[in-house]
């Protein structure tokens, strides 16, 4: 266990936090290479069963990055995107995952060093928590 | 069944460099249906598309995944592969391992290498399930927007409109004419700057093709390429500018006096002003927050009358105003008025600004003898505050000594880390204006380095020189105010290896060029990503300098980063070319990545019509059953409908909620989570 590392699934949205991210890579700001990105048009099309398929496949954590309200490509994605996540994040706790394991952030284009910075606090808060229960009955199984 | 084939890109070291390819080849060649693996030094390089080229046209393979930097830049090159190995361009998926991988787990090879497996394998799940798609075409509205009227978006906007296409050119000053206006000459010529900048003032004022809009700023940007709406809020002037000839006699009337941001605060204005002598539209404007108000006459009321003849009682500005454009009983509304303008392609020149002294607090910026270069370019103007006159215009005295003071900004890291570019030859030129002007006067340069790269640029600094400029290398520590008005400053000298302190009458700070204010917000609103410096960013350092991330939005000038004059000409004029291309054409293909709705699936029930914000869902009836469609023409294809749809109807192409959980998988369970944990 003690070389456990977490398994960060992200949603980045193509118009703000993968540009985010690649600037992040253009600036060279360091991450926990535990984060990969899959890549959306928008916030908006990320069904919350995403994020449940990604914990109930082991993911340790979840993140959803869009971009910043008022500055959605697609005019209000984000903020519904916002809304459907809000409600997730309350049956989460029924479902037996702690709800500190998704998070949603806006970063823009031009976050690169707050993207990186947003990753490895985010890894950091997610080995707090420690892995995903799920993976013990997995595992069991 | 798929046949996939993985290329991984070396990207030079970039990848390689901190990613074992070969392992990462071992990886992929076990994964499900990988038929091809292949690296290469450079996958998007002509030898590298070849590859893949070659194995489609051998039928190896017949969905393609390429393994290297981020689709945001490389996914059309590969595209173009597939389509010219004859398969259909949508089937392909990137990996990128280069941008949010390698240069970000450079430190970490062990884990750089298992996260491009997971990425590859990612890549490699909706690979699988990606499907032949077909591009779509749309109209192209024949006219740009250029934003910013500076040198820069006046040539960008006088290419447009000469190639005939319609040009709105905005601009938050009354004027066009943006920062180089306010120079006095310009290097390496010294060519009076009013001179060749005003006659382009006036063909851009005069151009039947181009619409001024100055005095407004951006309110919004909606659509896309070829389409897009931008609401222009223009301010209010509170005089009608259609009347309003410029003549200048509400100025000359206007009792009430304020600092003048043209000259840097140096000099007054009056409440009504027009911006500058050469002002182009050559018109007034009230500055509301200072306007007295005389004679009780706010905006919307009317006169009160003489208490003895009758008479209505007008300000003095209306009363001087020949033309009735001064005319207070019009309830001009204070937000101005928003204008909707249809644009094809968008050109961003907004410029830059000079920093303040203010920060620098070593170098006494509250003294009135300490100056910015921009400052002392006003005082050396004809039209500036001392009409050319080079004096202090603390005391009025012509200063003996005069010492700039280099990178006040620039190249430090307590403020801008990068260069300026032009400050060395900035103050090379205002030294020999200064010594042009009072031969006698001892002028003190203290650079880091002189950065004259350019051309006739190392003559222009030889010639200084034996002028008598006096040039001293290193840093400057700290200006001192002396008693009797005098300045100490006192510096590094790299050359003498020891301290010097020098007293000057008149300090010159040459402060770094800055974005301007307010950029942030413009970016927003146009989608297209800032730099860690602030300034906009381009689509590719060096192939795309002047597209961004934004199809059909294009940068030109200082709002890309510091650059002389002849640079932001010559990338206004690439910028426009670049943006008349789509004008050209008429019709752009855009990516068919839009939703559709599987009608066998669809109930019905409408949850997705309110939620488009294209309105792009309607419900038609099919004899007795309600299904959803989709007008493919007004879809962007964000996926809102589809993430909401409960009976998963909709599919959005591209981006199909098969694929995006066949890529979960392969992130978690088939990339080993879980199961070692």
């Amino acid at each position: 266990m003690s070389d456990w590392k977490p398994n960060i699934v992200v949603f980045a949205c193509n118009w703000c936090t993968y540009q985010g991210a690649d600037l992040a890579g253009i600036l060279r700001c360091d991450y926990p290479s535990t984060i990969s990105i899959i890549r959306v048009p928008c916030t908006g099309c990320v069904e919350p069963e995403f994020i449940v398929a990604a914990l109930k496949n082991g993911a340790d954590g979840v993140f959803v990055g869009g971009c910043h309200p008022g500055d959605c490509h697609y005019q209000e994605g984000n903020n519904k995107a916002a809304a459907r996540f809000k409600l997730l994040k309350t049956v989460l706790t029924e479902m037996g995952f702690e709800p500190d394991r998704v998070r949603m952030e806006w970063i823009s284009g031009s976050e690169g060093k707050r993207f990186a910075e947003t990753m490895t606090e985010f890894n950091e808060s997610i080995e707090r928590i420690g892995p995903n229960p799920i993976g013990r009955y997995i595992n069991g199984g | 069944m798929p046949k996939i084939g993985v290329y991984i890109c070396h990207c030079g070291e970039n990848i390689a460099g901190a990613i074992n390819i070969e392992e990462v080849r071992a990886y992929a060649a076990g994964l499900p249906d990988v038929k091809v693996v292949r690296d290469y030094l450079f996958m998007c390089s002509d030898p590298g598309q070849e590859l893949i080229k070659q194995d489609l046209k051998e039928d190896l393979v017949d969905r393609v995944v390429v393994a290297a930097c981020t689709p945001r830049t490389h996914e059309p090159v590969f595209r173009k592969t597939l389509e010219d190995g004859g398969l259909n361009k949508y089937l392909v998926e990137m990996a990128n391992i280069r941008d949010q991988d390698s240069w970000v787990h450079w430190n970490d090879k062990d884990g750089a290498t298992r996260k491009a497996e997971k990425l590859i394998g990612s890549a490699v799940a909706k690979a699988f399930l990606l499907e032949p798609l077909r591009e779509r075409f749309v109209e192209v509205t024949r006219a740009s927007l250029v934003i910013g009227a500076g040198v820069t978006g006046m040539f960008a906007a006088l290419d447009l409109a000469e190639m005939g296409y319609k040009v709105y050119l905005v601009d938050r000053n009354p004027s066009v004419g943006g920062n180089m206006a306010k120079l006095d000459r310009t290097f390496p010529t010294n060519d009076c700057s009013a001179c060749i900048l005003t006659p382009v003032m006036v063909q851009v004022g005069n151009h039947p093709n181009i619409e001024l809009l100055t005095f407004s700023e951006i309110e919004s940007v909606d659509g896309s390429i070829g389409n897009f709406k931008v609401k222009v809020r223009r301010k209010q002037t509170y005089v009608d500018w259609n009347r309003c000839t410029g003549c200048g006699d509400c100025v000359k009337a206007c009792p009430h006096e304020v600092a003048d941001e043209f000259n840097q605060g140096m000099y007054n204005r009056k409440a009504v002003y027009i911006e500058f002598p050469q002002a182009v539209p050559r018109k007034a404007v009230v500055d509301a927050a200072h306007c007295l108000n005389c004679a009780g006459r706010d905006f919307g009321t009317q006169p009160r009358l003489h208490s003895k003849t009758g008479e209505p009682v007008a300000a003095p500005c209306e009363k001087t105003c020949k033309t009735g454009a001064c005319d207070r009983s019009v309830a001009y509304n204070p937000r101005g008025e928003v204008v909707e303008l249809n644009v094809g392609t968008i050109i961003t020149a907004a410029g830059f600004k000079a920093m303040d002294k203010h920060p620098f607090k070593e170098y006494s910026p509250e003294s009135p003898n300490v100056i910015t270069s921009l400052e002392l370019e006003r005082l050396l103007a004809a039209t500036g505050p001392t009409q050319g006159e080079l004096k202090r215009l603390s005391d009025g005295k012509t200063p003996d000594t005069v010492a700039f003071i280099s990178c006040v900004g620039s190249r430090d890291k307590h403020h801008h880390t990068y260069c300026s570019k032009v400050c060395c030859m900035y103050m090379l030129k205002e030294a020999r204006l200064v010594k042009r002007k009072c031969p006698d006067t001892n002028v003190f340069i203290f650079f880091i380095d002189v950065r004259t790269g350019g051309k006739d640029f190392e003559e222009y600094y030889n010639y200084c020189r034996d002028l008598g400029v006096r040039v001293i290398r290193g840093r400057v520590g700290a200006v001192d105010e002396l008693s009797g008005d005098r300045l100490r400053v006192r510096a590094y000298d790299v050359d003498i290896a020891g301290p010097v302190e020098l007293e000057s009458d008149l300090v010159v700070l040459a402060t770094a060029m800055e974005p301007p204010t307010g950029l942030k917000e413009l970016a927003r609103k146009l989608g297209v990503t800032c730099g860690a410096e602030g300034f906009l960013k381009e689509a590719h350092t060096k192939l795309y300098p002047v597209e961004t991330s934004v199809r059909g939005i294009y940068i030109a000038g200082c709002v890309q980063g510091p650059k002389d004059i002849p640079e932001s000409v010559s990338q206004a004029r690439a910028a426009s070319s670049a943006a008349a291309i789509p004008l050209t054409l008429g019709r752009v293909a855009v990516d068919p990545l839009t939703s559709e709705i599987d009608q066998e699936k669809c109930s019905g029930c409408g949850i997705c019509v309110p939620l488009c914000p294209y309105s792009a869902i309607k419900i038609i009836s099919l004899g007795e059953i309600l299904r959803a469609r989709i007008d493919e023409a007004l879809c962007a294809g964000c996926g809102v409908c589809a993430a909401a749809c409960p009976s998963r109807a909709v599919k959005l192409h591209g981006f199909t909620a098969e694929q995006i959980e066949a890529q979960i998988e392969a992130l978690t369970i088939a990339a080993g989570d879980a199961s070692g944990a």
